[in-house]
This record gives C-alpha cells, structure tokens and sequence, in this order.
C-alpha cells in the first residue's frame, strides 16, 4: 500500500534518496519526462495538448523532520541535533534507525527512581540526549554509525480507530502520495509534479524547483498541524480531523491567491466533500518559496490535517485525505482549458 | 606573495558590511596576480576567473566575504558624543573599553568609554551593556563633530594584529579575511596544476548583514559547484566541545542539508589520500554562511563548505592557526584539480 | 490633499490592495506610456525612455487583519497581516471591505500591559450569534484599521500614510516630470508588509539598472523617544542603513548629490529594525544597486501615523528632478 511504504521509507531532509527512489519507480509510466535536479528535486513532466499552454506546478515534499550524527562519546553513546522543528519533549523514550543501514537505537532517560524531584520538574534538553545503540565503546560505535549520518523516527503505519492513519512523516509523504494519483491522469495544460527536498530546513528545495519549472500557477499539497485537542481553545484549533481538507488563506510564509483557494473550497462544497479553512496563520511551506519565483506565482495550499505533526505518531483521518485527493482532481479538471490570470496590460 | 603578511594587512584594513570597497582594492591587485581577469559586480563582490584547460569547462565558485562587522554612526548628541547601531553580530559586551575608529570625511579616534564603577549601581556591575546605552567620544565639540562626521558614518573596530607562538595570528576581521586567504592559497597551488574547470575566485560583500553578495553573486555566475570558506568556532576553555573545533588540526569539512554529499564524500577522499589533517562538522540546517545563498541559486548549485576554526569570533581578538589556512588553500586547489570530464556522474543524487 | 486623504482611507491590506490600485490608475492613467498588473498584482507603470531603467516603488498595501473564526456569539477571531501591534490595537474601530464596521475587544480582564496579546482579542461587529454574522463577515476576509485623515499646520495625520504617501509621492512625481530620458518604472507595490513580496517579484519582471523606493521611517522627535537623528519638517530622509539594505553608494551620493544642488533640505537615516522594498530589490537577479527615501513618520503603524507636507513637497521635488536627471 503506497501511503504505508512511503511513510515507513527513511527521509530526512537532505537525505531524500530512499524516497526519491520509491517515488521514481511509481511514477515512471506516468511521465513524459522526469529530472533530478542537484538538490534532489524530482520535477516530473506531462505536457498538455499543445492547445494549452499553461504550466501548473504541483508540489509535495519528499522529507520529513528527523535527527542527525553530531558526536559519538567515548561510552559509545550517539548525541544528535534536530533536522526541521521538532518539539524536544517528544523524542524521551523513542526508537530510531540510524543511517543507511538503520541501525536501531533508543533515546532513553535516567529512570525516574534514580530522579530528583527538581529534576522531573524540567524538560530535558537535546543536548543532555544521547542514542543508545548497544555498543561496547567508541570505536565500536563508529564502526556502525557515522557523524552526519541521518537519524530517523522508527514508527510503523498502522490504521486504527475509525478510519484513522498513524504513521510518522504524514507531513508529507501523504502530499507526494496525491501527487502521484494526480499524474495517473491527463490534462491539457503542462503539468510540473514537483516531489520537492528540505521543505522543514527552510522551504529550499521548492525554491530551486520553482525557478527551473516558472510555472504560471501553483497549488501545493501538505500535511498541516491539527491542533482539537483537549488544552486549545475552539479557536485556536488550526484545523479539525474529519472535517476534510484545509485550504489555506495566509501563513508566515505565504497568502494564498484568493480566486483560486475559493475555487478549492467551492469545489468541495458543490461535490458535496467536506472541506475546511485553515484557521490558524502560523508556520509556512513551499507555496512560500514558489510564489516569490520570477515575476511571480499565483499560488495555493489544500493540505491533509495531522495531529501530533513531526512527530513519530502523527495521525490523519482517511476521508480527509480520499478528500483531498478529490479536490485536487476537481481543481485540475476546472482549470483545464481555461485560460488563468497572468500579466494583464491594462495601457 | 607572503600570505601570512598579506593576512596580516587584510586583518588590519577596513570595511564594514556596505562598505567593503573601502579596501576591496587591495584584494584585486592580489587576484590580478593569479587570474585571467578581474571584475566587480553591481553589488561591489569582486570576482577573479582563473580559465581552466578544458573545451566546455565548468564553473566552480569559491566564496569567502570581504565585510567585517563594525558599527555605524545613528545620531550625534549636543555634547557631540556618538551613538551608534551595529552592522552584523556584535557582542556589546566587547565594546567597553573598546578603541574604534570613525570613518568621517577623515578618520577619528574614538573611544567607548564605560561608567566609572563608583558610580554603577549593585545591578549594573553584573549586568551586559546594552548597545543603546553606549555612546563613543572622539574628544572634541558638537560642531568639530558635525563637520567631520555623518549619520550613516562607518565605524570600526581599531585593532593590532598579532603573531603568537606556533604559527597563531590573533587580530580583528579574520572572519572572514582568513578565508580570502584560503583562496589565494588555492590560486597559488593552482598555477603549478593543470585544471580543467574555469575557477571563479570571489570575494563576497555583506555577507554578515545577510549573505548578501553570496545572493546575487550566484546567481550571476551561476556555476555548477559552489565552495564557500568560512570560520568556524574554535576550541576554547569556556566553550561546550561539541560545538567547537581543535586549532591546528586542519580545517573543516562541513556535512548536513545544505552540503552535497557526493562532494563532501569526495574532498575527504582527496583528504585522506593526500594526508590533509581535517576536522568534520555536522549543521542540521542553516551553516550561517555563503553555502546557504548559494546552494539555492537559479535552478540549484551542489555546494561545499571549508571552515578554519577561529577563537574568539567577533571580537577583536580573533585567534587561528596560520597551518589551517595553507592546508585548506591546498585541499581545495586539488579538489579542484581533480574535477575532470562531466560533473553528472559525481553530483547525481 | 484630497487625493492623500482618499488613498489614506481606501481600503487595501496586504493581498487585498485591488481597490488602491483601481484608484491610482485612475489617477495617472493620462501620464505614463504603459501600465500593467503583475500576476501578484502589482502594478507596474512606465514612462518610457531611452536611457538608463529607472525604478522607483512604494507599496500600496496598509496592515491588517484576517478573520479566522467566528464563534457561536458572533464574535470573530483574527490573525494580523503584517506588524500589528497588540498595544495599538485594543478598542480602535476596524473596517472591512464591505464597510462593515467592528470594534476589537479583549477577552479577558486586563491586569497587566505586558500580557497584552493579540490572540486574546476579538472583533465585536454587533452581532447576536454565528448567524448574524456570517450574513455580514466570512472567514477569509479582511479589515483594516479606521483611521480618519486630518490636518493641522503642516502636519497630516491618518491610518496608512505607510506607504500611501510614497504611492502619493510617486503620483505627483509622474505628473511633475517634463523631460526625461531615462526608462522610467514606477511600481506601486503588493504585500509589502508580509515580507517584501510585492517588490521582488515586480523588480524580477521590470529588472531596472537602478532602484529607489519611497516609504516611511521613524523620528528621534517625541518626547523621551530613542536618540535617531531623524525630525519632522527636516526634510525627506535619504536612507544609509536598516535591517534589510545599506544603500548603495552611487544611489545614495545621487540623491544626496541632487538634493544639495537644488537646496532641498535631506536628512541622512540610520534604521535600527525595519525594512522596505528596497531591501529585496537589490537582491535580485545579478543585484541592483539601490536606495530609499523615507518620510519621517511619526507613530507607524497606529492609527494615527504622521507626517509633515513639507517633507513630502520636498520628497516630490528631490525624486522628480532625480528621475529627469541623465544617468
């Protein structure tokens, strides 16, 4: 099952490679021509009917938010800094998978009987953390595990309750998963699938995507923060499970061009999808980095909610994410042979 | 060319970010010594090509900035004591005691004097100054200030460079002026060696202001690899080890997000097979440096960064090991040596 | 100043500036040789030349507010467009695009300034409940602040003057110019406020040789305030430095230079924090040099910002005279 392969294959970002392979081999039938550009964006290719000539870039990261080799100490134990924005408080008491050979290790903590009061108070830090891979001493350590090696969350995808997905990198193996349905189809514009790198170090790979495609319009697919949760105020939830998809309007990073993330929603709500706004303005993603490209990119963002997102138990609602993908093709399909807004001469 | 000397001069000359043409001069004269041509762009980065042999060759940049951190003049009071806004990262602490120089229509001595501490409070002993609080005192009226001094005025810091014992030169702005060293190493090594690719040798401005002339730079040349050469920490008693690097052990190859891994593989292999002692670093995401800019210039540049580690960093006392400097120059001049043929077999992902 | 004071109080936030830029079309449209929108939206105007391309910018966005959610009472949560400040913010009137008008309210008793915040607040437009609501505001929509245009003396005080006095400024500048033989470009910017978005792209597009861009900056002149040597009625400011540039010299000695040969009083600006179009023009392509001229405006970003009209006349004369000059 694609989405659980996906999930489970190990990219952190600036190590896209497995998921890049996994992606490549999906889609190769699909395309009529696909590069790997030098920071490991996959830009896949389907030209439109030669009638119409507009380019729309799709775009889905391929990297997930991780960990990475900064130290060996002379015990054998691995330290580590954070890839992407990870909150500390979740990583006590998980399981990774180190490298390319994903050697299993384990990020412990003291046990609370040998703990003071005091101590229990805090979070711990990062750097008071350390991997335990089982070995002897340093130079046993080293023969395994390498500094800068990439360090990944070891969690299964599993489906549970009604209808629901835990799995990690949700954020945004689920988006490439979209656009790899997306190309199984035709259009008549030309269309640019863009599995995007390093999305959580800083919008990076988009950015250089972006440039090499110039697209005239650009809708990115993600998996976004879920925050109905017992704590948040009504409010404040960014988005709620079950209730669809989530367009966005504004974030840090970008504001949505406001024709085409109503034609999102009014999509949904013709078809009879539930479909929802993103409440909340925070955080940002690729469609940041895209609109700023050239003269500029009418862009979009429908993303997936995920609970517990960068995390290794992230949770999603199937229907959303059928939702979505519904969405997306209807939103394709309108624009087809539709002429878009671009430069306008008005003297 | 004797670069230690030339090291030397850099340290003691100036030019705060916006400002680097204040001496880029002196940089272009040595790049003319080792290139085919010598240009300045728009934004002031100056840029020496050294051709390589081949019939199509590729572009390899190397990128060390210019600028230095300093100060600028924001306000002159009635007194004519000036209050200042800093250019780049700097620790206000370092600035008590402090002798600087104002860049008027000509140069002053300034000092940044401190409260006399029979007059601070309980608090104000053990508490860090605040820029905003500081002013610099050139001795003389509002109107002798007027005359000489404007808002906008540059200041930088006046400071001595010193050789210490085993190869150690302490002096100000060797962040990054070490780093237009390991260029000029590399150039030096390169006119013994045959090299296929066109070398494009640049000295970048603003990069401490935000990596500015490394920005358009890139995109201006555009060339297939990237190499910034920057510092780094260097170890120090009151510095944690794991984010600090040993003087004298070599310098640093850097791995993570914004380095291509073929090419970082591939300089340690050189390393290793020449014996070039090197130190490796590990940077989850943003290094700080060039590398940032130009890895995501146009449509993607694979991108390499070499660091020399450095005491001290942004103050005027920063401290290196003249060693680390000649074994990058030369680490980098037979990586470059070593890129023959078409880059695609070694930068496919 | 009636047309200052309709651009003051035109509605425009950032990613909703459509209405300012009907209202300057209008207005120039007899004046310049070109005019395009930009598929960001900005608007990109030009008074063709054979010499040099000169590009001159001022945004046309203000700060704002986003609706995010409407409660069950009717009360409507937000999300700030650009730097709103909780401080300037609490009980001052707001207005959306379709004219209705709400008052911002805080949940919560107010102990302490400090704890201030602008998640804790709500706009208040009247109605009953979520009902009522939505038959006036949806999620999505946009309000600015209210903020009447006055004068008094020289002084002009209204919302918004960031930066619809450069976009002023640049107007008469484009009907004031005789001759020229520069390529003149005057790009009345997007999203200004969210990050410099709107100049990016549009110097992408236009890719001029050199670039000015007009906008607003703080005084040193109120009681107690930070020592910046800028002051009200001094004369428009020619920027050196802030957060996103240090002009480039040959800019900068040019408008210095134009300035001290036809008596127009300047001042020279140091900014500590803030940023304007220009700080992502000259980051364009291969770089562009460029600079700034900044009105000194007092109480950015409030309702009430000011400035002085001798400030802006001279403002008007010092870039007219620039985009006449031969470079």
């Amino acid at each position: 099952m694609l989405l659980k392969a996906l999930t489970e294959a190990n990219g952190v970002s600036g190590n896209e490679r497995n998921v890049r392979e996994l992606i490549l081999n999906e889609i190769k039938n699909y395309c009529d021509q696909i590069t790997v550009d030098s920071i490991g964006n996959i830009i896949a290719y389907k030209k439109g009917n030669g009638v119409d000539d507009k380019s729309i870039m799709l775009s889905s990261h391929m990297d997930e938010v991780g960990l990475i080799v900064t130290g060996i100490t002379e015990a054998g134990f691995i330290k580590f800094k954070p890839v992407g924005g990870i909150d500390e408080r979740i990583l006590i008491s998980k399981r990774v998978l180190i490298g390319e050979e994903c050697i299993p290790g384990v990020i412990g903590i003291k046990a609370i009987h040998l703990q003071e009061p005091t101590e229990r108070k805090n979070a711990v830090k990062i750097k008071n953390m350390y991997i335990d891979i089982g070995a002897k001493n340093k130079e046993d350590a080293e023969k395994k595990v390498s500094l800068g090696d990439f360090i990944a969350f070891d969690s299964e995808y599993i489906e549970f309750g009604h209808n629901m997905v835990k799995a990690k990198a949700l954020d945004d193996r689920l988006g490439c998963a979209v656009l790899i349905e997306m190309l199984k189809e035709k259009y008549s514009f030309n269309l640019y699938a863009c599995f995007t790198t390093q999305e959580e170090v800083g919008l990076r790979g988009a950015k250089v995507a972006a440039y090499t495609v110039k697209p005239d319009l650009a809708l990115v697919v993600e998996g976004t923060t879920c925050s109905d949760v017992p704590g948040t105020e009504e409010y404040q939830y960014a988005t709620r499970l079950g209730e669809g998809p989530a367009i966005s309007i504004m974030d840090r990073a970008s504001y949505s061009d406001r024709d085409l993330a109503m034609m999102l929603y009014h999509l949904g709500k013709k078809n009879h999808i539930k479909v929802q706004f993103k409440q909340t303005t925070f955080g940002g993603n690729d469609a940041g980095s895209i609109l700023l490209t050239g003269i500029g990119v009418p862009t979009a963002a429908i993303s997936v909610p995920c609970r517990y997102i960068h995390s290794p138990v992230s949770v999603m609602n199937k229907d959303d994410f059928e939702g979505c993908i519904k969405i997306v093709k209807l939103f394709l399909k309108e624009l087809e042979n539709k002429p878009i807004k671009k430069w306008e001469v008005i003297k | 060319m004797n670069t230690q000397e030339f090291l030397h001069s850099l340290s003691r000359s100036t030019g705060v970010s916006g400002h680097e043409y204040m001496y880029s001069k002196e940089i272009e004269r040595v790049f003319h010594d080792f290139c085919d041509e010598v240009r300045s762009d728009e934004l002031g980065n100056v840029i020496g090509i050294k051709k390589g042999n081949a019939e199509n060759p590729k572009k390899v940049m190397l990128a060390a900035h210019m600028d230095e951190i300093g100060l600028m003049v924001k306000n002159i009071d009635e007194k004519g004591f000036i209050s200042f806004v800093n250019i780049g990262g700097v620790d206000p602490r370092i600035l008590l005691a402090q002798e600087v120089i104002v860049h008027g229509k000509e140069d002053l001595l300034g000092i940044i004097g401190a409260k006399p501490p029979h007059l601070q409070t309980e608090n104000e002993s053990n508490q860090a100054v605040k820029i905003e609080d500081l002013s610099i005192d050139v001795g003389l009226d509002y109107e002798k200030v007027k005359e000489i001094v404007s808002i906008g005025d540059t200041i930088t810091f006046k400071a001595e460079s010193k050789k210490l014992l085993n190869n150690y030169i302490s002096g100000k702005s060797l962040d990054d002026r070490a780093g237009i060293i390991v260029i000029i190493e590399c150039l030096k090594e390169l006119k013994n060696f045959r090299h296929e690719a066109d070398v494009f040798a640049v000295a970048t401005v603003q990069e401490e202001v935000g990596l500015r002339g490394a920005i358009v730079s890139s995109y201006h040349i555009n060339p297939d690899i990237g190499i910034a050469i920057d510092v780094c920490h260097g170890e120090t008693p009151d510095a944690s080890k794991e984010d600090t690097f040993s003087t004298g052990k070599g310098p640093v190859i850097t791995l993570g997000p914004n380095i291509h891994p073929a090419l970082s593989k591939k300089i340690r292999e050189i390393a290793n097979e020449y014996n070039i002692a090197y130190q490796t670093d590990v940077d989850p995401g943003n290094t700080g440096t060039d590398a940032w800019a130009i890895q995501v210039a146009r449509s993607g540049i694979p991108t390499l960064l070499l660091s020399i580690p450095l005491r001290y960093m942004h103050t005027t006392v920063e401290t290196l090991c003249f060693n680390d400097i000649k074994n990058a120059g030369r680490l980098l001049a037979l990586f470059i040596q070593k890129l023959e043929g078409g880059l695609e077999e070694l930068l496919c992902c | 100043m009636e047309l200052l004071k309709k651009l003051t109080q035109t509605f425009g936030p950032s990613g909703n500036e459509e209405m300012v830029r009907e209202l300057i079309i209008k207005e120039i449209r007899d004046f310049v040789d070109e005019i395009n929108i930009d598929p960001l939206g900005n608007l990109i105007t030009r008074k063709k030349g054979n010499g040099k391309k000169l590009m001159f910018a001022a945004h046309m966005d203000e700060i704002g507010l986003l609706v995010t959610y409407i409660d069950k009472d009717g009360f409507l949560r937000f999300s700030n467009i650009g730097g709103v400040s909780q401080y300037y913010s609490l009980f001052q009137k707001v207005m959306f695009k379709n004219g209705v008008v709400g008052v911002i309210g805080y949940n919560e008793k107010i102990e302490n300034m400090k704890d201030l915040k602008l998640d804790k607040m709500y706009i208040d437009i009247g109605a009953s409940n979520k009902e009522e609501a939505e038959k006036m505001v949806n999620i999505g929509d946009v309000a600015c602040f209210l903020g009447e245009f006055h004068t008094n003396m020289n002084k002009v005080s209204s919302k918004a003057l960031d930066d619809r006095i450069g976009c002023f400024i640049l107007m008469e500048v484009i009907k004031s110019i005789q001759k020229h033989e520069n390529d003149l470009y005057f790009v009345f910017t997007v999203q200004e406020e969210l990050g410099l978005r709107g100049a990016r792209t549009s110097a992408y597009s236009v890719d001029p040789d050199y670039a000015i861009a007009i906008d607003v900056t703080d005084t040193g002149d109120t009681p107690e305030s930070k020592p910046m040597a800028l002051k009200l009625g001094k004369g428009p400011a020619v920027k050196v430095k802030d957060s996103s540039i240090i002009t480039h010299p040959f800019v900068r000695n040019l408008m210095i230079d134009t300035a001290k040969e036809n008596n127009i009083p300047y001042q020279l600006e140091v900014l500590e924090r803030g940023g304007t179009d220009s700080g992502a023009i000259h980051l364009t392509k291969g770089g562009i040099p460029s600079g700034v001229l900044s009105i000194s405006t007092r109480y950015i970003h409030s309702p009430c910002e000011m400035v002085d009209m001798d400030d802006v006349k001279n403002g008007i004369k010092l870039l007219t005279l620039i985009a006449e000059k031969k470079l």
